[in-house]
């Protein structure tokens, strides 16, 4: 049903990082790159998120919390793993407590380099998570008629 | 027969023109903060890929008492465009809150629970200000009477006799609106302190449920504003509508321009508010009329 690629509703969560790629995150929705003239809204709440933005690796302590906010979200939904800590471990990848990246966790769909990743690639890194956003919900009201459910 | 078709445009018309305003609200907003903003459309995009979402409910009542929630506001919208008792509109009107409360209070999330408690002290710091309006409303001269339709039929506009209860309920209405720096239970800004506070468990579909209640209850409340300024005369709906507006975009002008207070900041200005404005109104509507 419809188009939904024109309400992705993010939820950044920040893992072991430097707060670099954080800071840019937020960065997407000051004047200058005005994140929600596509209708992105950051919400804070998993349950009403479609795109999880990841960003810093992974440790031991935050895997748990990752884990849980990407099962609290509904289906359809997309991740994206921002700057290069959560796309592989990054600059912290050898410390005793890291895991690697974002997908050593939960399922990642979209990956975007950089350290800090600028809030230009972060953006083209959404913008392709909502079409992925899109192609997923017209498999899932698929899947609701035929009453099978695939991953995803 | 004028108030069956009062009631039908409300029940078309409200959820499309709250959500209109609403979207408006969000381009204005952006452009006061320098932004181009989100399509004027957009929070029709968003409960349209809200209700296109999988089913999650942390608790099965909750979807209950969301419904429950709508129900009862809308109905509240319905008396009051069919004319009926205004002080029975706003009864059902905190009636319909404590659904709300409930299905924020079910979930046990630490965070919606805080939430909760804070949407409670909201409403005992607007619900003086509320009955008082409606107090208000009886006390106007020339008919005492709490009936919509026979306020709507005065010769004069009744915020000529009541400037300090329409003083009030505006005030009442950044609250009831959730705009900052009244925003304490649940915020329409991105994060705050308690994620979405009252709404934090609410899965995709109670999340829309809730945004076209807001719709409902908005045009609800502006309404009310309205009623302030209609009288007799035809021209007056033209002049309410304009008034109804206007309070509408000092709202957003409020949300943009004052940063979040502490529930007991938000507890004393509103009765300072409420006794002041409202109550001085009413010795002297007492006193003289
Ligand atoms: S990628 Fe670089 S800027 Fe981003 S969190 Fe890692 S170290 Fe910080």
């Amino acid at each position: 049903m419809g188009k939904v690629k024109k309400s992705p509703w993010v939820l950044h969560y920040d893992g072991a990082s430097c707060n670099g790629c954080d800071i840019e995150v937020l960065a997407c929705l000051t004047p200058v790159y005005d994140a929600e003239r596509f209708g992105i809204v950051n919400t804070g709440d998993p349950m009403q998120a479609d795109i999880l933005l990841l960003t810093g690796g992974i440790n031991a302590q935050c895997q748990e919390v990752v884990k849980q906010i990407y099962e609290q979200m509904p289906r359809p939904k997309v991740v994206v793993a921002i700057g290069t800590c959560a796309c592989t471990g990054g600059v912290f990848k050898e410390a005793y407590n890291i895991l690697g990246g974002a997908d050593t966790t939960v399922p990642v769909d979209i990956y975007v380099p950089g350290c800090a990743a600028r809030p230009q690639s972060i953006i083209d890194g959404i913008v392709k998570a909502v079409a992925l956003f899109q192609q997923r919900s017209d498999e899932h009201d698929k899947e609701k008629k035929t009453g099978r459910r695939e991953e995803g | 027969m004028s108030s069956v078709i009062a009631i039908v445009c409300f029940l078309v018309l409200a959820p499309f023109l709250g959500g209109l305003l609403d979207g408006l609200d969000r381009k204005i907003s952006a452009r006061m903060q320098g932004r181009i903003g989100p399509p004027v459309l957009q929070p029709f995009y968003d409960v349209r890929k809200l209700f296109n979402k999988q089913t999650i409910v942390v608790n099965k009542a909750q979807t209950f008492l969301m419904l429950t929630y709508m129900a009862v506001q809308i109905f509240v919208g319905v008396l009051f465009f069919a004319g009926s008792d205004i002080l029975m509109c706003f009864f059902l009107l905190s009636t319909g809150a404590t659904f709300l409360v409930f299905a924020g209070s079910v979930t046990h999330s630490p965070l919606s629970t805080l939430g909760t408690n804070r949407e409670l002290l909201q409403m005992m710091a607007y619900e003086p200000a509320v009955l008082l309006t409606c107090l208000g409303f009886y006390l106007a001269p020339p008919d005492h009477t709490f009936s919509v339709s026979e306020l709507i039929q005065t010769p004069v506009s009744l915020i000529l006799y009541l400037p300090g209860f329409f003083v009030a309920f505006v005030f009442i209405l950044t609250i009831k609106m959730r705009k900052s720096p009244f925003d304490l239970a649940t915020a329409h800004h991105a994060h705050q302190e308690v994620v979405k506070g009252i709404t934090t468990e609410l899965g995709a579909k109670n999340f829309a449920i809730y945004t076209i209640t807001e719709w409902y209850e908005k045009v609800f409340l502006l309404a009310v504003v309205a009623l302030f300024i209609v009288n007799d005369n035809p021209l007056s709906y033209i002049a309410a509508v304009i008034v109804a507006l206007a309070v509408w975009f000092l709202e957003i002008l409020i949300d943009n321009t004052c940063a979040r207070v502490k529930w007991d900041v938000l507890l004393k200005v509103t009765w300072v508010v409420t006794l002041l404005a409202a109550g001085v109104n009413m010795l002297i509507l007492m006193l003289v009329f």
